[in-house]
């Protein structure tokens, strides 16, 4: 294993430091301890546990932080696509806890002039984590608006320095038997795969997300580390990774090889490009509640048509859906 | 058993337990406990409960035949009509919160995706059905004509499965498809085996239960 040397002075793992308010009310922790006997102490302890706060700044990135209403946390943690837990939106979050996240590695491989394999805590500190807060689109045809933590993943890829064939990058993620229960089923060929072309890899919105609502990722939203393309339909962003290759052709993707003619390798979110078997055009946003509130129209590339329209110029989106 | 079928109560008890899911999912509508896509999972619970009392009609006459106890056949019509009331339910759920109610919307959005168009024609199938689901209409018709019109049933339990099948399709999620369109295909296999067997066993059982 080639472990990229650590540069300067050794830095506290940002999820290891005690966030301030836990730091302010430990008093209170430890009247708790004292008064609530074990059963309470352990309560407290879960509390201070379950969510591991992931401190951030907030990003600067153009188009990084929409001031739409994020969608609740129990929302965005218990509606998931995470097919490997189970094809029920609310499997992921029963099933996830199985997943251990730590040790894990990603190993970058391919045409790269770098090649390496990357611990966890080694990319949780490979660059500033920032808050960006993005619409999340899926193919079908609900979204979400999810404050995520993590940096671009350009970041990593400089680092690894890609060479002049590295045309495209295929993600792989997580397929182990031992603790996902939907392996099982042949719903699609594991493990699951994505891709980019390079320029949309390295596109700064394109981020490498390690947390949303400033904690560490919940496993039913792919940790310990996952990729979000917010101009593409939730599906291209790989969960769980676990291999980032650098390829000249373009490679094959899970959904498009599943049904090619209904998942193109491109997916951008287009209202004006329908899936074969429905209508692309609006979007029900979770959290807004009630049963009767009205879809919305789904906008260009998600709406960051300003910050990656230039990416697709001149290209038939409908032949490249 | 057959004492407990001819009760003057089993048909009140069976009208309030299938009164059940859709007290229930009103419940939860009223609660706001769908969960995070109430739309989503009203329109597709509605869609599996009348699944569930197609099956359920469906099984009354094979189970009739296999156990002999002819009391069972009481129940057909009523299981058969709230099947339509799930269905009417299924797709007022869809018209209204998915569609906002904008006919041009449901138009293009049946025409556009197979297996609303495939859900809607089993709706429609099934309204001449219920029409003509009381006693006077089987004098009317004719207990031939009528039996002949009520097997359009079968047609309209293939079109459910073809619909469940495409609406699950988009994602490749199969498992439960499978378990409804086994449950249909021996319902409906057990139909075919008599009737090629020949037996006029058949024709006799469908205009008895209509009488009744």
């Amino acid at each position: 294993m080639l472990l990229p040397q650590d540069r300067g002075f050794s830095h506290a793992i940002a999820s290891e430091i005690t966030p301030q308010h836990v730091f302010q009310t430990r008093r209170a922790l430890l009247a708790s301890l004292a008064v609530s006997g074990a059963f309470g102490a352990c309560r407290a302890f879960a509390q201070t546990t379950a969510a591991r706060p992931l401190p951030a700044t907030r990003s600067t990135v153009p188009g990084a932080l929409t001031m739409e209403k994020p969608t609740p946390l129990a929302d965005v943690t218990g509606y998931n696509n995470y097919y490997e837990f189970g094809t029920d939106k609310s499997d992921p979050a029963r099933h996830a806890q199985a997943l251990k996240t730590r040790p894990w590695t990603v190993s970058i491989e391919g045409e790269v002039k770098k090649p390496a394999t990357f611990g966890i805590d080694d990319l949780l500190k490979l660059a500033p984590m920032e808050e960006r807060i993005y619409r999340l689109r899926c193919v079908e045809g609900w979204s979400m608006v999810i404050p995520w933590v993590g940096y671009s993943l350009s970041e990593l890829i400089k680092r690894v320095e890609p060479t002049g064939n590295a045309k495209f990058v295929q993600f792989v993620t997580l397929a182990d038997r031992a603790q996902m229960t939907g392996l099982s089923s042949s719903v699609l060929d594991w493990p699951y795969v994505e891709g980019l072309r390079i320029d949309e890899a390295m596109q700064p919105l394109t981020l490498l997300a390690f947390g949303l609502y400033g904690q560490v990722l919940p496993n039913q939203n792919g940790a310990p580390l996952r990729l979000v393309v917010p101009w593409k339909y939730g599906f291209k962003s790989g969960k769980s990774l676990v291999k980032i290759r650098f390829v000249e052709q373009q490679p094959a993707t899970s959904w498009s090889r599943a049904a090619p003619e209904e998942y193109g390798f491109y997916s951008n979110v287009n209202p004006s490009v329908d899936h074969p078997r429905w209508s692309q055009a609006t979007e029900r946003r979770l959290g807004d509640g009630d049963l009767f509130a009205k879809k919305r129209p789904t906008l260009m590339f998600n709406g960051y048509e300003a910050q990656v329209g230039s990416l697709y110029a001149g290209m038939d989106l409908k032949k490249w859906f | 058993m057959r004492k407990l079928l001819l009760h003057p109560l089993a048909k009140p008890l069976l009208f309030a337990a299938a009164l059940l899911p859709c007290a229930t999912l009103l419940l939860a509508v009223l609660q706001h406990t769908l969960g995070p896509n109430p739309a989503e999972t009203l329109i597709r619970s509605l869609g599996d409960w009348t699944l569930r009392f197609l099956c359920l009609t469906l099984a009354i006459t094979p189970l009739r035949q296999w156990t002999n106890v002819a009391a069972l056949a009481r129940f057909r019509r009523m299981l058969g009509l709230f099947t339509a009331f799930y269905a009417l339910l299924h797709f007022s759920s869809y018209a209204v919160f998915d569609m906002g109610l904008v006919w041009d919307d449901i138009v293009r959005d049946v025409a556009k995706r197979p297996f609303i168009l495939v859900g809607t024609t089993a709706l429609l199938l099934m309204l001449p059905l219920a029409a003509t689901s009381f006693n006077r209409a089987v004098r009317w018709l004719g207990p031939a004509r009528w039996q002949r019109l009520h097997r359009l049933v079968y047609a309209i339990a293939l079109l459910a499965i073809l619909h469940f099948f495409w609406m699950r399709a988009g994602k490749r999620n199969f498992g439960e498809v499978a378990v409804y369109g086994a449950v249909v295909a021996v319902l409906l296999g057990w139909r075919l085996y008599k009737a090629t067997r020949g037996t006029r066993y058949f024709m006799k059982l469908g205009s008895q239960s209509a009488k009744g």
